[in-house]
């Protein structure tokens, strides 16, 4: 048995120990009828016999690596320096938990305090805490701090072009909550979804009892939008404004804390985090000073010890489910540390360059990318501009048949159907582009999307 | 000892990454939608790494040694894990591919879904939530729409024994329902007189920890899931301590209807300094169609060369998403991994030895410690952390000197019913001589407090820091660096 | 434990000094002290609500607890302690005077009545000591 250390001969010495004969003597609590069942799972394998069984399974997939992935859609294939996975792979780091005890976990929490630090810096906004699941739970969690801290209010007004999932994940974490939803309710046609995903319509939706707004920042097909005027619409409301944002865009874009937004949240996925077939991921959240205390989720401090000596502590933990109990705002206690952890290695290594670099290849391909695609006869691109890595591709027949060809043909790894989202959206396709889309795969798209044309 | 910020090792200018030459006619952006400062450090990549390992050297782990923390099972990881969820073919999948094309995820999924089943005896499985807390919310939301879809709306209550984790309140008030506190009896059990004064046709359910915080078996189990039953309620299993049942008993066999499981805690997947972890939720035939979506499922039967096409569905009456995307898929391979190797025999030696770890050390501690409820325990127990001979000695003492031995605290000040708790999990992948080493430390220590008292209460003294200072972090929060 | 003679004390832990149609609250001595170094100090309503006996108007955080605090008696609020969101010891410090937390007109001054004296507080207290 590889991981239990234990011999036949020191457990009969433990057994005579505890004063029993048998280990099954040890478990006379759980009902006779019911001990000791047969299970029906495979037998043993050995490790190698394992790995081997996990590489058939892995080769059976697709993958970013082998392909060129023009998928995005809230999962980005980014380039991810080899340093990241190498800090990551630390035992110190990956095989503690969350750091109770401050002493012997100055490692995590000054990982944490830093990430928080770099977190408010990139959205602008004054703390941050130590991260949730996902973008889409950090949502829901904005959410709830904004229902509790307008003490009454019951509706949350949501932008359509907010992430699908993002949406869903908000109305199944409320459905218990009495909220009423405005602004995502699908819209019917084009036409309808072109009003409404603009920001100035969500404005129509604020009312008295509005205790947020919600947008994403690019929107979810891509767009960019000056987010000031709704800003000032919710807060004159007396609502909240959440600004769900593309953490690579902040690189480049102006942040959300600069355009008002109260809280700031999005997935931390592209700094530094594989794909991985969607999680685990790192949903990051960064709010004003005056809603700390309202604010869930772990969040590390900075204080000293006896000798003065500097040194973290996760604080403000009366906030929290294991004192607060039922009264507490969330059940959360962990956060997603190591992934915090590669995203504060990440952006170290990016620093102020790189991670600009990283989002204008990101703008300058999308760019690029737009300008070839739309000389193909029979697509047309129906974001509008400016965007900044994802636009919408308009095809002349469905994204899954067009997407089976890239990838048979060319080893390319199409984009995202809208189709399954907005009805209306059938033959649409939402197209991302990273550092790793070079022109001459973009080039190769091209081409690949000429040949369908014909 | 104390590490620099990174902020504070940048020098403006520095660059530590490699990135490709921008190799397209730049397009431009309005200039007012740019932002002008990016405050990011800059600094090395050697910079970085020397940064992050100096960091990483402050942290206490289970690689380094000796980590009984009860209620988190803190087992050792295997390294294959690690090995297996860094597959291209794994790491590099991206969620929203068409599923024809991710078919070895989700066999992986599938076949992880069914053995879960197996394990536990529930009915259906589903991977999304993303950690115990998740899937206990998750769990809530489908008593809840159960209830409501069998017109019973006004099942608002949620019975929660005293010694359960804080997070079953917290995610019963979450779903908009109310908890209501049952007492535990003088063995740790369930006060089942209680329990059946409060069970009645507004109670949606019960959520139950077995074995509980205390780290023992509910001896009436079986009459506990009578009694909700019975008012038509359900019962749930918060799966935080099933490192005790695997193979020993299903949960779905003594009247569970569902629960979550943690795979970072029982299937040594990794905690990772807080999280990433995983809360697989499990139920019963009647709860199926109201699990979260999506759930891997067969599309296509396979033949006898072909495979099954596996496909992501959405339950009938599912109530909703919990999360973007499948789940912790990265975690669900090490998962995987963990079980395969095992086997059904090598899952019951599991629990058989962290059963036995447990008592043998309760052994070794009881004629120095005061263990409340006098009773063999499951895979972990309760001592209180405190001496009618020492004054002022109180258990967050004995836990700040087990650092200077080398090792790390168990769980300390919970259960709240226990006074100045010491919750101690060895879990399996213990040593004999690891348990012998650690009851030799608890028991100098004990000796400690009568003689030099102080020496525990000025502990750790060879920490990179000592105690510090909680109220001033929290007086005057500063959350981020003060530039 | 410090109970003052002229004011009356809820089973929460909140008194109340009435001084003509007026009444102050706070946390009692005994509630600070269980709660120790306090963090956190939220007032909850503001000046002109009218609030009915036993509506939450406070929340209370120290490092390890967190506790609602509870009007004894019903009325409408003319003033709230503005000072406890920056001084939140205050309330450690000096629970009956500078930590006092909501000023009302009562409503029906018959409420006080229902309340704890000193002497009925103090043994309320003694027997949860253990």
């Amino acid at each position: 048995m590889p991981f239990i250390p234990n011999t036949d001969a020191e457990r009969r010495e433990m057994l005579r120990a505890v004063g029993v004969k048998t280990i099954d003597d040890l478990f006379t609590d759980v009902p006779q009828a019911n001990r000791f069942p047969t299970l029906d799972l495979p037998e043993p394998a050995s490790e190698p016999e394992v790995m081997a069984e996990m590489r058939y399974l892995a080769e059976a997939n697709s993958q970013a690596q082998a392909s060129a992935c023009f998928l995005g859609a809230g999962a980005y294939h980014h380039f991810i320096p080899a340093a990241v996975d190498h800090i990551l792979s630390r035992g110190e780091f990956y095989t503690a938990y969350t750091p109770y005890q401050p002493e012997v976990s100055q490692g995590t929490l000054q990982s944490i305090f830093e990430f928080q630090t770099l977190i408010a810096a990139l959205t602008g906004m004054e703390v941050a805490n130590a991260s949730h699941y996902d973008g889409a739970t950090a949502a829901a969690e904005a959410a709830i701090l904004a229902l509790q801290q307008s003490r009454g209010r019951h509706r949350v007004v949501m932008s359509p072009v907010v992430h699908p999932h993002y949406r869903q994940t908000v109305h199944t974490y409320l459905q218990g909550a009495g909220v009423n939803f405005a602004g995502d309710e699908t819209p019917e046609n084009y036409a309808a979804f072109q009003t409404r995903s603009r920001v100035k319509y969500l404005a129509k939706c604020v009312d008295e009892s509005t205790a947020l707004v919600i947008v994403q920042y690019p929107n979810f097909i891509g767009e960019i939008e000056d987010l000031a005027p709704l800003a000032e619409i919710a807060h004159t409301a007396g609502a909240l404004l959440a600004v769900v944002a593309n953490p690579i865009a902040l690189g480049l874009l102006k942040s959300p804390g600069e355009m008002g937004a109260d809280i700031v949240l999005g997935e931390g996925q592209p700094l530094g985090i594989p794909l991985s077939f969607g999680g685990p991921y790192l949903g990051f959240f960064a709010t004003r000073q005056s809603l700390l205390h309202k604010m869930s989720g772990r969040v590390a401090g900075e204080t000293v010890d006896a000798q003065g000596r500097r040194g973290y502590v996760l604080t403000l933990a009366a906030r929290e489910q294991h004192i607060k109990r039922e009264r507490a705002s969330s059940n959360i206690c962990t956060n997603q540390a190591l992934m915090a952890l590669a995203a504060s290695v990440y952006l170290s290594l990016m620093g102020n360059f790189g991670l600009r670099r990283v989002a204008e290849l990101c703008y300058h391909h999308a760019s690029y990318a737009a300008e070839r695609l739309a000389r193909i006869p029979g697509f047309q691109i129906v974001s509008r501009y400016p965007f900044f890595h994802e636009f919408v591709l308009r095809c002349p027949k469905s994204v899954s048949e067009i997407n089976r060809h890239l990838l048979d043909q060319h080893e390319i790894i199409g984009g995202y159907d809208l189709g399954q989202d907005f009805p209306f959206l059938a033959n649409h396709m939402l197209l991302a582009f990273t550092e790793m889309n070079s022109r001459d795969q973009i080039d190769a798209l091209f081409d690949a999307l000429s040949a369908e044309a014909l | 000892m104390t590490e620099p910020l990174v902020y504070e090792l940048s020098s403006p200018g520095r660059i530590g990454v490699s990135l490709p030459e921008l190799d397209v006619d730049p397009a431009t952006l309005p200039p007012s939608l740019l932002r002008e400062d990016l405050p990011l450090p800059e600094l090395s990549e050697s910079d970085v790494v020397r940064h992050f390992l100096r960091l990483s050297q402050m942290n206490f782990a289970v690689d380094k040694g000796f980590y009984p923390l009860g209620s988190c099972t803190m087992k050792y990881n295997p390294k294959v894990n690690e090995d297996a969820a860094r597959l291209p073919g794994f790491g590099f999948v991206h969620p929203l591919q068409d599923p024809e094309t991710a078919q070895g995820c989700l066999a992986l999924m599938h076949q992880l879904q069914l053995w879960l089943c197996e394990i536990s005896g529930m009915a259906a499985v589903s991977l999304q939530p993303s950690a115990g807390a998740q899937g206990e919310l998750t769990g809530v939301l489908i008593m809840r729409a159960y209830h409501h879809a069998r017109g019973e709306s006004d099942r608002r209550r949620m019975l929660i024994p005293n010694s359960a984790h804080g997070t079953n309140p917290a995610s019963v008030a979450m779903a908009g329902m109310e908890a209501v506190e049952v007492p535990s009896d003088r063995h740790g059990n369930v006060d089942l007189e209680a329990l059946h004064t409060l069970c009645d046709g507004t109670v949606a359910g019960l959520m139950l920890t077995n074995p509980n915080t205390l780290g023992l078996f509910e001896e009436n189990i079986l009459d506990v899931a009578e009694a909700v039953h019975s008012c038509g309620g359900l019962l749930y299993g918060d799966g935080a301590n099933l490192n005790a049942l695997l193979g020993v008993v299903r949960p779905g066999d003594l009247g569970f209807d569902l629960m979550h499981f943690n795979l970072h805690k029982t299937f040594s997947t990794p905690h990772g300094g807080g999280g990433p972890g995983s809360g697989p939720v499990g139920v019963s035939e009647k709860l199926a169609d109201f699990l979260p979506s999506p759930v891997v499922k067969i599309l296509e039967e396979g033949g006898e060369e072909e495979p099954p096409l596996f496909g992501l569905t959405t339950p009938a009456q599912s109530i909703g998403r919990m999360r973007a995307f499948h789940g912790n898929f990265g975690i669900l391979v090490r998962a995987y991994v963990y079980i395969r190797m095992l086997g059904a025999a090598g899952l019951r030696r599991v629990s058989e030895n962290a059963v036995l770890n447990a008592n043998y050390l309760r052994a070794l501690l009881k004629d120095t410690y005061t263990i409340p409820y006098a009773r063999n325990c499951m895979h972990e127990f309760v001592a209180e952390g405190r001496f009618a001979d020492a004054p002022g000695i109180g258990a967050i003492d004995i836990a700040k000197r087990l650092m200077d031995y080398g090792m790390h605290p168990p769980t300390v000040m919970f259960p709240l019913i226990v006074h100045d708790a010491l919750m101690i999990e060895p879990t399996e992948t213990e040593s004999k001589q690891m348990l012998d080493a650690f009851a030799d430390a608890m028991k100098k220590i004990a000796a400690e407090a009568r003689a030099n008292p102080e020496l525990l209460h000025e502990a750790p003294h060879n920490a990179p820091v000592g105690r510090l200072d909680e109220v001033r972090a929290a007086k005057q929060p500063v959350l981020t660096r003060r530039a | 434990m410090n109970i003052p003679k002229d004011l009356r004390y809820t089973k929460t832990d909140e008194w109340i000094r009435v001084e003509g149609g007026e009444a102050t609250m706070g946390i009692s001595d005994y509630a600070q002290s269980q709660l120790s170094d306090i963090v956190y100090v939220e007032v909850l309503p503001k000046a002109g609500d009218v609030l009915v006996k036993g509506k939450p108007v406070a929340s209370v955080e120290s490092v390890k607890a967190a506790s609602e605090v509870y009007l004894p008696a019903g009325g409408s609020v003319i003033k709230v302690n503005a000072a406890l969101s920056a001084t939140p010891e205050l309330v450690n410090k000096d629970p009956y005077g500078e930590g006092w937390m909501v000023k009302i007109t009562l409503a029906d001054p018959a409420e006080i009545n229902a309340l704890m004296d000193p002497k009925t507080y103090e043994a309320y207290c003694a027997g949860r000591q253990h």
